[in-house]
């Protein structure tokens, strides 16, 4: 399943500038591990040394965020936008 | 979510100065009279009078909210005029809360403002935020944006929350009566160092001009009890692209300020959760050998011979250098093969804190003879040269 996952912008750095990329897969994990495959460096700033996704990085398929549906296990389907969004605390 | 705060409404009514200056609010039938008075007995927290809190202080001075505190405890610097459009040139050098309630007065003498010239701390946090109705977070650090999370939670008060980064912003109202807090969304911080600050990262003027008129938007109708409230939705802005998308933002019944099992239940070290927890420990700038400006400059006055290494990116080049060789931090692994570990080499950015880590990646790879310049190019322009501009 083709699906778009959108890159913020602090990481934009580590996915080759890119706003977006387009893998093929079948669930979120599937996804993003096609994602850290092409990016390595992307990897440290998506997953904590025990394997867990960060918990200041957040992760929606289209608007849901996956905590609240089967993490990782989410299903994706044909046309689906994943979102990666880190916490970010700028202000002045 | 729809809209339910209720404040009391004011029995003395709007001047006829007041009535003309808010005739454009008195007309629509959404604010009318009854919402204007309701404004003027509002009571808004502003945390932060930098990026954000420009436009949040201009706007509801300006919108009759009858009582503002603000907080904050630094000094205008040139850096903050590109966006912090409350400020003049000449207010630089001027504490923040001065120069801040002199141009919201001037705005609106009609406004009570207080004024908090200190750093919001676990110790004061309670006692300054108790005395407003809703709170509006307009800080820069995660420490502090848990500090006023968890506080707003434990009073029970609304937190307007926005913040950005670059050309990217955020925005919701987190602690609405039922709705999630910050640790619903973002359970922890990332360890310091991950994440750049605008200080490192830098920002676009005009992004904090945008979030900043949403917060104060969303915190007017919080006010007015009209409209549907940023309340279980994210709102993400990209700048560059233009575009806003919205995620849900739900309770987490495992959150442990405000789900099914509370663990945090007072104010904690807010500096200890968001730093020595960090998965990434800064373990690293401990044994990183440095060397001075004075130092580097006697050296390269004498003839030494001395490679320069510059690791920030080629923009920051074009603004300012030291003639030295630019490879960006990202491309130091892959590029190593440029740098002859025979010579003595100086690594420098612009604080000190990128070179660092170059450094320690270069003595991973072998380099003995490698220093970082402590401060960077900063402190050169400090303490060598003044010509060379800081930014």
């Amino acid at each position: 399943m083709a699906v778009k996952v959108i890159i913020p912008t602090p990481l934009r750095q580590y996915a080759g500038k890119q706003e977006s990329v387009a893998v093929d897969a079948a669930s979120v994990g599937e996804a993003l591990a096609a994602l850290t495959s092409k990016y390595a460096e992307l990897q440290k700033h998506l997953y904590a040394d025990d394997g867990r996704l960060r918990s200041f990085v957040n992760v929606y398929v289209n608007d849901e965020d996956i905590r609240f549906l089967e993490r990782e296990k989410t299903s994706v389907r044909e046309g689906d936008t994943i979102s990666i969004v880190p916490s970010i605390a700028g202000g002045r | 979510m729809a809209a339910k705060t209720e404040i009391p409404t004011a029995q003395p009514a709007l001047s006829k100065e007041e009535v003309l200056r808010y005739s454009r609010h008195l007309i629509m039938p959404e604010v009318g009279m009854e919402g204007q008075l309701k404004l003027k007995q509002a009571r808004v927290l502003l945390i932060g009078t930098g990026g954000l809190g420009a436009p949040l202080g201009l706007y509801l001075t300006a919108a009759g909210v009858g009582r503002i505190g603000l907080v904050d405890f630094d000094k205008v610097d040139f850096t903050n005029l590109q966006r912090q459009v409350t400020f003049s040139t000449s207010d630089v050098g001027r504490p923040k809360i001065e120069a801040a309630v002199e141009r919201l007065s001037g705005l609106n003498p009609e406004i009570q403002i207080e004024t908090y010239e200190t750093r919001l701390t676990s110790e004061n946090a309670l006692d300054i935020l108790r005395e407003y109705d809703v709170v509006v977070d307009g800080t820069d650090n995660f420490p502090t944006r848990y500090l006023v999370n968890d506080a707003c939670m434990l009073l029970g008060k609304p937190n307007v929350y926005g913040s950005i980064f670059r050309f990217e912003g955020q925005a919701t109202i987190f602690g609405y009566p039922g709705g999630p807090c910050y640790r619903c969304l973002y359970p922890e911080p990332p360890p310091p160092g991950l994440v750049p600050s605008c200080a490192e990262g830098g920002v676009l003027g005009v992004l904090p001009g945008i979030v900043g008129a949403i917060q104060a938007m969303e915190t007017i109708k919080l006010i007015l009890g009209k409209g549907e409230l940023l309340v279980g939705r994210l709102l993400q802005f990209d700048a560059l692209a233009m575009r806003f998308r919205e995620f849900k933002l739900r309770k987490d019944p495992a959150c442990p300020l405000c789900g099914e099992k509370r663990t945090v239940t007072r104010l904690i070290d807010y500096a200890e959760f968001c730093g020595i927890r960090g998965e990434e420990a800064p373990t690293t700038t401990v044994n990183i050998p440095e060397i001075t400006p004075r130092e580097l400059k006697t050296r390269l006055d004498r003839g030494d011979d001395l490679f320069i290494l510059d690791v920030r990116e080629p923009h920051e080049y074009q603004i300012c250098n030291l003639g030295g060789y630019l490879i960006p931090l990202g491309e130091v692994p892959k590029r190593v093969s440029e740098l002859d570990s025979s010579r003595e080499i100086v690594a420098h950015c612009r604080s000190g804190k990128r070179s660092a880590d170059a450094v320690e990646f270069l003595q991973k790879a072998g380099f003995r003879k490698i220093w970082n310049l402590k401060g960077g190019i900063l402190a050169w322009s400090d303490e060598v040269d003044p010509r060379v501009p800081k930014y």
